[in-house]
């Protein structure tokens, strides 16, 4: 028996694939059709599935989305509160999937910066996107990265120059909409750093109101050798969307990519990264919480490859769980085989706030190197009895009192962030969730 | 101001408090002193309001009102002050912030007006040289990292600054060096005023050379089994607790 959910897709198809940018390739569009034959092969993955073991997909599996451009894509939007402020560099907006230029800033880039739609670049240049395309063919997918690949109708396309450093950071918005049926949107980017490069990206997930839409986002991202990606992640999806997010990453020798991500919204959210560190000397640091409340779910799901000779890799993850709410964390290291000198540390603390908050958390390590540095811990556990009292005696009420600790508790996630105006903007994502909880 | 009545108290099932009464005034400096387990610490926390610390019978009033009634922060903005024995260390809560969060609490719930970061800093600065702490460790977060002198020694400028009616000092002697003991002591002497009452709990007596009380309390199995003025501490450190022992019970305590 297939799943409604994915039903209710394959019903679409056929009306959906000829519509979609790069229809006409014969590459893109056999590659399309081949991964929703697979799907229908395989289904949704079950508990069964180590990689979904915390992450139940039974109700959503009996939901029907609709796929394909429609209602909900033009709506207006108020880009305040959600845009950087004061901010003159590039930004791209998505609306449900679809690219909003009315709300995008792509004029006058700086030297060497480089940025298009996949759909436009699709139409106009589609022969250095096959390359790229296959390369996610190679990688191992589930039902989502399946749906995804066969239906992302557009997305970011994004190079930088070797040795060009952009100093305003991109803005890539994706904003979730209502719709008058529950909608399925799939957005795929691409992003490629040239030898030396700088760049700093902010990623944000925002609702123009509440809205019950399923979205896939799915990135390649690239960075080449002594390039730098800084990378901001704000999710603050929907209270009733489903989001399934997963990034790619590979870095080249002494490449540097730095995540910091709070996710925060969305009923039922997922983050894979899979990253893979395939040149000696590079560097990936990993700093995020996630904060389910009400009956959120949030789980996020790390991969990290070490590939190659004194590779370093940091994560450092907080979960704060509240109410009902539910998250789950896994983080796998891999060290190959002569990926000798790694240094690999991951860090997963939680906090549950709730008695009846759940997270499950899983570290896994799999070193096949000899000469390798490589620490990690996970917990779960409470809010400080005696630092509430300490609070609390001073005058300073509960509620505040408990604010303040997990406000603590997260901030180890935020404080290596170097640019300080993105700084300020992730403190105060964090500090407006905080005061409406 | 306070007036502790036949007070009893639990502690993980414990009876620890067995009927404790104590009267202080206003302006008067009280001292209780006791041996290892009478019931010294409890008594602090029970003031403050510490969670799992259960009263079983008893009173306590402050100024009028029933102060076991009340939330750990009620009592703050009601004017009960506990310097910690071991004051804890939260990472990531910046001190100023803290500071400045606990001050403006109390005066929101004394329907007083807040200060805004400006005139708060002015304050904080005033108060600083009264403790001679190092106005760095304000950006430090709180407690973090300071040794235990400048531990004690943020208690008692917590004190100035948040003014309390009524200071209850849990053995703020303890691990302090002689001169840290006579700047602490220095600190809370600088506070005494016919509006304040002090509690100062301590197991030894040489807290009280710098600090005069002007009674003196003997704890021991959970209740004031001697009371006198500040001869009767000296007479402890001469005879040690083992003394209480050997006399007979002291009647009506």
């Amino acid at each position: 028996m297939v799943a409604p959910l994915l039903q209710a897709m394959f019903d679409g198809a056929d009306g959906v694939l000829s519509t979609l940018p790069g229809a006409q390739l014969p590459w893109l569009d056999s590659w399309r059709r081949s991964e929703l034959a697979a799907l229908a092969r395989d289904g949704l993955p079950d508990h069964h599935d180590e990689a979904w073991k915390y992450t139940a997909l039974r109700a959503l599996a009996q939901r029907r989305y609709v796929v394909g451009r429609g209602d909900g894509v033009d709506v207006d939007v108020d880009l305040a509160g959600i845009a950087l402020p004061a901010h003159e560099g590039p930004r791209l907006v998505f609306v449900n999937g679809c690219f909003r230029a009315d709300l995008s800033r792509l004029n006058r880039l700086p030297a060497g910066l480089e940025i298009d739609t996949l759909a436009n670049a699709l139409r106009r240049n589609p022969e250095p996107l096959r390359f790229v395309l296959a390369r996610a063919s190679e990688a191992p997918r589930d039902a989502f990265a399946r749906l995804n690949a066969a239906f992302a109708a557009d997305g970011m396309v994004l190079r930088v120059a070797p040795d060009a450093r952009i100093e305003a950071p991109v803005e890539l918005l994706l904003l979730g909409a209502p719709t008058a049926e529950p909608r399925a949107w799939h957005t795929r980017n691409l992003i490629e750093l040239g030898d030396g490069a700088h760049l700093s990206v902010v990623e944000r997930h925002a609702a123009v109101a509440a809205n019950a839409t399923l979205g896939t986002a799915v990135a390649d991202i690239h960075v080449h050798a002594n390039a730098e990606l800084d990378w901001l992640l704000l999710q603050e999806s929907s209270p009733d969307s489903v989001l399934m997010r997963r990034n790619h990453l590979r870095l080249d020798a002494a490449a540097v990519l730095r995540l910091h991500a709070l996710e925060l919204g969305g009923a039922l959210v997922r983050h894979e990264l899979s990253a893979e560190l395939r040149g000696d000397a590079a560097r990936l640091e990993t700093r995020g919480a996630f904060m389910p409340t009400g009956r959120q779910h949030i789980d996020t799901w790390l991969d990290i490859r070490h590939a190659a000779r004194d590779t370093a890799s940091d994560a450092l993850w907080r979960g704060i769980a509240d109410q009902r709410g539910r998250g789950a964390f896994t983080g796998r290291i891999t060290v190959d085989p002569g990926a000798d000198g790694t240094d690999a540390s991951l860090s997963n603390k939680n906090l549950l706030l709730s008695a009846n908050a759940e997270i499950d958390t899983r570290p896994v390590l799999e070193i096949y190197a000899d000469e390798v540095k490589a620490a990690h811990g996970a917990t779960v556990g409470q809010l400080d009895e005696r630092s509430l009292f300490y609070l609390q005696s001073r005058g300073i009420p509960l509620p505040e009192a408990r604010r303040m600790l997990t406000a603590a508790f997260c901030r180890a996630v935020l404080e290596s962030i170097h640019d300080p105006a993105l700084r300020t903007l992730a403190d105060g994502v964090l500090a407006a969730r905080q005061l409406a909880s | 101001m306070l007036k502790i009545e036949n007070l009893h108290a639990r502690v993980a099932g414990k009876e620890i408090l067995k009927g404790l009464s104590l009267e202080i005034k206003a302006g008067e400096v009280h001292a209780v002193m006791g041996p290892n387990g009478a019931g010294k610490s409890t008594l602090g926390n029970v003031l403050a309001g510490r969670a799992g610390y259960e009263v079983t019978a008893g009173s306590v009033q402050f100024d009028g009102a029933d102060l076991l009634a009340l939330a750990p922060e009620e009592r703050a903005a009601a004017g009960v002050f506990l310097a910690f024995q071991y004051p804890v260390e939260i990472p990531g809560v910046n001190n100023t912030y803290f500071l400045r969060a606990a001050f403006n609490a109390q005066r929101k719930a004394r329907g007083d007006q807040e200060l805004d970061s400006m005139q708060f800093l002015k304050l904080v600065r005033e108060k600083l040289k009264v403790m001679d702490l190092s106005p760095e460790l304000l950006n430090r977060a709180v407690n973090e990292g300071f040794s235990g002198g400048e531990k004690k020694r943020n208690e008692i400028f917590q004190m100035a600054l948040l003014e309390p009616r009524l200071a209850v000092l849990d053995e703020t002697d303890s691990g302090l060096d002689i001169d840290a003991l006579k700047q602490v002591a220095a600190g809370v002497n600088a506070q005494r005023s016919p509006e304040r009452g002090f509690l100062v709990i301590t197991h030894y007596q040489r807290l009280l050379d710098y600090i005069e009380p002007d009674f003196v309390h003997v704890l021991a199995q959970g209740r004031i089994v001697e009371s006198g003025d500040k001869s009767l501490a000296l007479k402890l450190e001469e005879h040690g607790y083992a003394w209480l022992k050997e006399r007979p019970q002291a009647v009506g305590a």
